[in-house]
């Protein structure tokens, strides 16, 4: 696989958000607002890059048969020290993450790319990976909190856009969550079928 | 805090108010995934409830003999999550063994169990809500039934859409993603309960 097909299969050919599904909960549940999605982006991306690099290098050492449990263990880890840079250094963003930055331990995005990249691949190839992965997963965060947040507070970013009147404060309620994400994934299914229909006609 | 009354509120809002699934987002995976057949739901939703108490309980025994006495509380994402690893095992070794009728029936389902948010989500929730033993109880048995609620609903509402004329486009995940965040709106009603 070249280099440039790693990036773009992290990045939109596979989208762990939009196309692949993966890591369902944290994407619904940290998505209120823009600034709540770029940490748990940039978190999943050190986390994601790191289990990679370190799976990546004991991949010959780690017997096949107990891979899964060392994988966790070495995802685990690698979520703790993250957790407590966060806590350290931003306790802003470690209150409004709560419990879904511990939860990024069994996220599946992370055991994935484990599993079926870093354990057959070099170190260099799987921290690209790790960041072309962790990038696309922070691109569908903001998608969807891009609408949650301008449809719920009218802001962006914090920076008040919409008049207070237009706000829906559904849109940052859990149901808000599950209702973007199925019009978006309505909104790409339209369109791919558009695409299928005039290579048909062609 | 150690009223009846806490408890049963506690119970409640595990089932309703808070459910796992519609207002945490915790297990959502299994949740769009095990859902198309109604049984396949139930058996998801047993496996559920039953590792979700256990894996509190014996987290919660662990962190406050363990964990808290040698100071080592930063590690405890880890050992939960070996905690729940182990349990998912010894479960399935033993239900193999025992119970081959139950194993055959949830067996697809347990190993599923170890990467579910809502087992680690409620043994960490149990210790950052500061609960007692039978708090950490009842709330681990409330989320698991509430998450055996909505898995089973959803899974029927799920069975009655495939019947019915979607737009293309929606068919599949859209259309249950937006049946969901009606679920979720009707729980919300709730919420003034308590």
């Amino acid at each position: 696989m070249k280099i440039s097909d790693i990036l773009k299969n992290g990045i939109y050919r596979k989208n762990p958000i939009l196309i692949m599904l993966l890591g369902m909960c944290p994407t619904l549940a940290v998505t209120t607002s823009l600034a709540n999605a770029i940490g748990m982006g940039l978190s999943v991306i050190a986390i994601l890059t790191i289990s990679n690099v370190v799976i990546s290098l004991f991949r010959k050492l780690i017997p096949s048969t107990i891979r899964i449990p060392a994988f966790i263990g070495i995802i685990a880890a690698s979520v703790t020290m993250i957790e407590m840079l966060v806590h350290a250094y931003v306790p802003a963003l470690y209150v409004s993450l709560g419990i879904y930055l511990p939860l990024i331990v069994v996220n599946c995005i992370i055991l994935e790319r484990a599993e079926s990249f870093a354990s057959k691949n070099t170190m260099l190839r799987s921290a690209l990976d790790g960041i072309a992965v962790g990038s696309g997963f922070t691109i569908g965060l903001l998608l969807i909190s891009f609408f949650r947040e301008l449809l719920g507070t009218g802001s962006l970013f914090g920076f008040q856009i919409l008049p207070e009147a237009t706000n829906m404060l559904i849109m940052i309620l859990p149901p808000g969550a599950f209702l973007t994400l199925g019009i978006i994934l309505g909104v790409m299914g339209h369109v791919k079928n558009k695409k299928k229909e005039e290579l048909e006609n062609e | 805090m150690s009223s009846i009354g806490f408890y049963l509120g506690l119970v409640f809002s595990g089932i309703i108010i808070k459910n796992v699934l519609l207002s945490q987002f915790l297990g959502i995976c299994p949740f769009l995934g095990v859902s198309k057949k109604t049984s396949s739901a139930v058996g998801m939703g047993l496996a559920v409830t039953f590792v979700l108490v256990l894996a509190s309980i014996i987290s919660f025994a662990f962190y406050y003999l363990v964990l808290v006495p040698f100071q080592l509380e930063f590690l405890r994402t880890i050992a939960f999550i070996i905690i729940i690893a182990t349990i998912v095992q010894l479960i399935e070794v033993l239900l193999k063994k025992y119970m081959v009728n139950l194993y055959k029936s949830l067996g697809v389902y347990l190993p599923l169990i170890t990467t579910n948010c809502a087992v680690l989500g409620i043994a960490i929730l149990n210790i950052n809500n500061g609960y007692d033993l039978l708090g950490t109880i009842v709330y681990a048995l409330g989320s698991g039934l509430g998450f055996l609620l909505v898995i089973l609903l959803f899974s029927a509402i799920r069975e009655k859409l495939e019947l019915h004329d979607i737009p293309k486009a929606l068919k599949g995940l859209p259309i249950a993603l937006i049946t969901a965040a009606f679920m979720s709106l009707a729980f919300i009603g709730f919420g003034g309960i308590l």
